[in-house]
């Protein structure tokens, strides 16, 4: 969102802006090292118009500057409209979407990478970027796999040696890899080579970790995965709309177009907004309930009794709000009052998120990840601001809302030695007697 | 050791004072003097406008002075150049290999604060080549984000190791169960709080180097502090799990000099050219029988083969146990052509000896791709050693790059064939969770464990 509001704020500077992109395009196709690679790199044109046709002959007769905002304005309802379709389709569907989604963001960096360093001709090296992305996925899916689908796995005979040597597997994928690159450096692109392999980790780190973590979110329920993900899209929506129509003072350097008015109506809005649509989804079960797959259907099902968090519950409200609102109490869903710290992370650091990409854009000079988004530039320039944000709701869900995977510890268990298993066993049954919830006498049943 | 093959089998003065001054030169100089490989950072540089400015401003750090001790420099003054080198070097390779059995012999404890010092240095030493290389010694904050980074990563994966294995002495104390409760949190919080700081310390002429050092600490932490977290956790398994990993690489180096000294004829790779094929399958053999051999002499004594533990009626670590059946003598049928060389039926082994068989393969065989890895980088930044804290043998990052792979194969494989999850992890985790789900897991745990005959319904013990 950060190139809608350069673009519709200051319209004078937006063909000055292509006319810098177009002429550092120029100098890097003209300063390329490798006298082979001159005139192979033609440098990405990177603002060059990808808008379709149909819109660009409805929009022909309006403006510039009015046909950009269209342009964005129906794209951003285009992908608002697709959200609530694949929401729709399932969490089978939203899984697919989100892996899609990680590796086009994975291309787009590591095309970048490619970019700057010149480097596409280099032997192996996309070859193995993809090999590495294939490892990392591998591992990854593998633990989940292992954790959520535990009885199909089972079943399996393939499956089920495959998840018991799951870490060595995994592990010997990546060494072949890390051999291949040492096997294929060559005599004058050491440098080079070390770049893009560090690149490539980089943004495994980044891109790989983060869908990893929003998968594991979305098995939890699929509001924890969709209340986080609007809060950050309204938050960016309802700063640029403050900013547009109140701002005044800049916010950082980094972004000039970033104003503290839009920061903290956009924070204020987005409290609000999250408090609203969790009160909306927590009423439905289909977004409440942990993901499970079945195995007399073979399909994940959401169905169960909903937790504590997702059941009315009345609270005082504190005098100050009494006497404005004249209500003794209210009635909420404990999920609201978490919603409230979801919103204001993503109002508060999830706009580092932006910072940060938009401060990548500078260093390497480029004015959007990509041109896959007509108006909007790649698919990283739509999620940089997420990125922060499924680390959070995993970290806040694993030490606020629920402790360890029941399913998962019942499977390590029986893994280990029968004396092991005895000895956890006792220490357990001591520790709910003396909680109380185990009577001796309740031990003969 | 690379630097040791470089020396001893082909003493070059000029290899020796060609890097300096090329080191030493200005940034103009030294890109006028690189291959096409390095035109490409030049580029970068330039677009990012940082060389031309801070040239003069660099502390240089010379990374071959001679830091030998005046006293062996004494010692040694009446023998020749390639003969003082030779000596210098095998005099600080036994001293390290003593104050390893030192440490060693003082305890888990000293050897976890040694592993610590280890990942520090070397963190150190790595940032401090990206450094150089980027000319950005003086870039506000950074210095002060990467360690604020390594603190945090640290933080992290000690705090869920702590957890793991102090059980006991954590669950007494309140503000460590509030710790160890939110760990995650906490760390999580730490790490965004150094993203923001980095975010915020983002300055204009600069992006392009921040950008640089921020992907550089990352990459090193990256590799410095997860394999030195899996070299705790392998030595919490038993102090074996520690050793006879670390000494078959250190093996295989010493041997595959010493055969590709003595027997090398054949190049191994483009990459490092005095490794010979020679050396690489004589270390290989050699490194197996030393791991069979070390193995079976430190399957003994319960001190290096149980697993640590911390004890806290004594408030110490403890090594005693009743060692697993993998550091039993069991005999094994030989198989019959052994048997006619041998003139023997059966052989009495350890079965961790078998185990010892794979982890030394890998060291011989896999771990020489650390050493590769390392050899490239080294030349693609174009310095001759990480840096110069042992005399002789350069920073600490020479000695422990073939280590590099060692750890995590050691810890992925005692995962996978050993054992399974801690068990104290397990129960801690039980713990935490919500008294119904306790409940319920309990009930699944009765049933199974009586199902296995491990449990009897009659007894309640």
């Amino acid at each position: 969102m950060t190139e809608l509001r350069q673009r519709v704020a200051h319209e004078p500077d937006a063909p000055p802006e292509d006319k810098e992109s177009e002429s550092e395009a120029k100098v890097d196709g003209e300063t390329a090292s490798d006298s082979e690679s001159r005139a192979e790199s033609a440098p990405l044109p990177v603002s060059a118009d990808d808008t379709p046709e149909v819109l660009n002959r409805a929009l022909s007769n309006l403006s510039s500057r009015w046909k950009n905002w269209w342009v964005r304005g129906i794209l951003t309802l285009a992908m608002i409209a697709f959200f609530f379709i694949i929401i729709y389709l399932g969490p089978m569907v939203l899984m697919i979407i989100v892996m899609c989604v990680q590796i086009k963001c994975f291309h787009e960096i590591i095309t970048i990478g490619y970019n700057v360093y010149h480097s596409y001709d280099l032997p192996w090296f996309r070859t193995l970027s993809w090999y590495f992305l294939l490892c990392v996925n591998y591992f990854f899916y593998g633990e989940t796999v292992t954790d959520y689908f535990f009885t199909l796995v089972q079943r399996e005979e393939p499956l089920r040696i495959l998840s018991k040597y799951h870490r060595f597997i995994s592990f010997t994928l990546y060494l072949i890899g890390f051999c291949m690159f040492v096997l294929s450096l060559v005599k004058k692109h050491y440098r080079l080579q070390f770049y893009m392999f560090g690149w490539t980790h980089v943004t495994l780190l980044i891109v790989v970790t983060q869908s990893h973590l929003v998968i594991h979110n979305l098995f939890e329920g699929m509001i924890w995965f969709i209340v986080p993900i609007s809060c950050v899209i309204c938050n960016d929506i309802m700063a640029y709309m403050f900013g547009f129509f109140f701002g005044r003072t800049p916010l950082i350097k980094l972004s000039p177009k970033k104003t503290w008015e839009g920061f903290i109506g956009g924070f204020f809005a987005t409290v609000v907004f999250g408090l609203l649509l969790s009160y909306v989804m927590s009423g439905y079960r289909c977004f409440v309930c942990p993901v499970e797959y079945n195995n007399d259907t073979n399909s994940f099902t959401v169905d169960c009794e909903p937790s504590d968090l997702f059941r009315l519950q009345e609270y005082n409200i504190p005098g100050v709000i009494q006497s404005v609102t004249g209500w003794k109490t209210v009635r909420m869903y404990p999920f609201q009052i978490h919603s409230i710290a979801l919103s204001t992370f993503a109002s508060l650091i999830g706009p580092f998120g932006g910072f940060f990409a938009s401060g990548f854009k500078r260093a390497f000079k480029i004015k959007d990840f990509a041109n896959t988004i007509p108006g909007h530039g790649g698919i990283m320039d739509r999620f940089d601001c997420q990125y922060l944000m499924a680390t959070f709701v995993n970290v806040y869900i694993a030490s606020f809302i629920r402790g360890p995977n029941p399913s998962k510890l019942i499977q390590q268990f029986l893994t280990l030695r029968p004396d092991q298993q005895l000895h956890i066993f006792n220490t357990l049954r001591s520790h709910l007697i003396d909680k109380g919830m185990l009577t001796s006498a309740t031990e003969d049943e | 050791m690379l630097e040791l093959r470089y020396r001893g089998s082909c003493p070059s003065p000029g290899e020796a004072v060609s890097p300096p001054p090329r080191e030493g030169e200005a940034a103009g100089g030294d890109h006028e003097t690189e291959s096409t490989s390095d035109k490409e950072t030049d580029i970068d540089d330039r677009y990012g406008d940082l060389d031309s400015r801070t040239d003069s401003d660099i502390p240089e750090i010379p990374a071959s002075s001679d830091r030998t001790p005046e006293i062996l420099k004494k010692a040694l003054s009446g023998l020749s150049s390639r003969w003082k080198n030779w000596w210098i070097r095998g005099i600080l390779t036994l001293t390290m290999i003593s104050s390893f059995f030192l440490i060693i012999y003082m305890g888990s404890f000293m050897l976890m604060l040694l592993v610590l010092g280890i990942q520090v240095k070397c963190f150190h030493e790595i940032i401090t080549i990206g450094y150089r290389v980027y000319h950005s010694y003086d870039l506000p904050w950074f210095r002060t984000l990467s360690w604020y980074f390594l603190l945090c990563v640290n933080y992290f994966f000690y705090g869920e190791t702590v957890a793991d294995y102090f059980a006991t002495f954590v669950q007494r104390e309140e503000q460590l169960q509030f710790l160890i409760r939110y760990h995650r949190f906490i760390s999580f919080a730490l790490y965004l709080a150094g993203f923001c700081m980095f975010v915020l310390s983002l300055v204009k002429k600069h992006y392009r180097l921040q950008f640089y050092m921020f992907a550089w600490t990352h990459v090193t932490l990256l590799i410095t502090v997860t394999q030195s977290h899996l070299v705790i956790q392998n030595l919490f398994e038993g102090m074996i799990w520690f050793l006879v990993p670390i000494s078959s690489v250190i093996c295989n180096d010493i041997t595959a000099y010493l055969f590709g000294f003595f027997f090398g004829r054949t190049p191994l790779i483009k990459l490092s050219p005095k490794k010979t094929w020679e050396g690489f399958i004589g270390g290989f053999f050699s490194t197996v029988v030393f791991g069979f051999i070390a193995a079976y002499v430190l399957s003994k004594y319960q001190y290096f083969v149980c697993p640590v533990e911390y004890r806290s009626d004594v408030n110490s670590f403890v090594t005693e146990c009743e060692p697993s059946e993998l550091f039993e003598l069991q005999t094994y049928s030989l198989p019959p052509f052994l048997k006619a060389v041998l003139r023997q039926e059966t052989v009495s082994l350890y079965p961790f000896q078998i185990h010892s068989i794979a982890l030394s393969t890998f060291a011989s065989l896999i771990g020489p791709f650390g050493g590769f890895f390392a050899s490239g980088f080294k030349r693609a930044f174009k310095i001759k050693d990480f840096a110069n804290t042992i005399p002789g043998h350069g920073g600490i990052m020479d000695r422990f790059d073939c280590q590099y792979l060692m750890a995590t194969f050691v810890h992925v494989y005692i995962t996978s064939f050993i054992r399974g999850p801690n068990p104290s992890k397990v129960l801690q985790q039980l713990l935490v969770l919500q008294p119904e789900q306790q409940l319920n897991i309990y009930k699944t745990l009765k049933t199974h464990l009586i199902e296995k005959g491990i449990l009897r319904p009659a007894l309640k013990v």
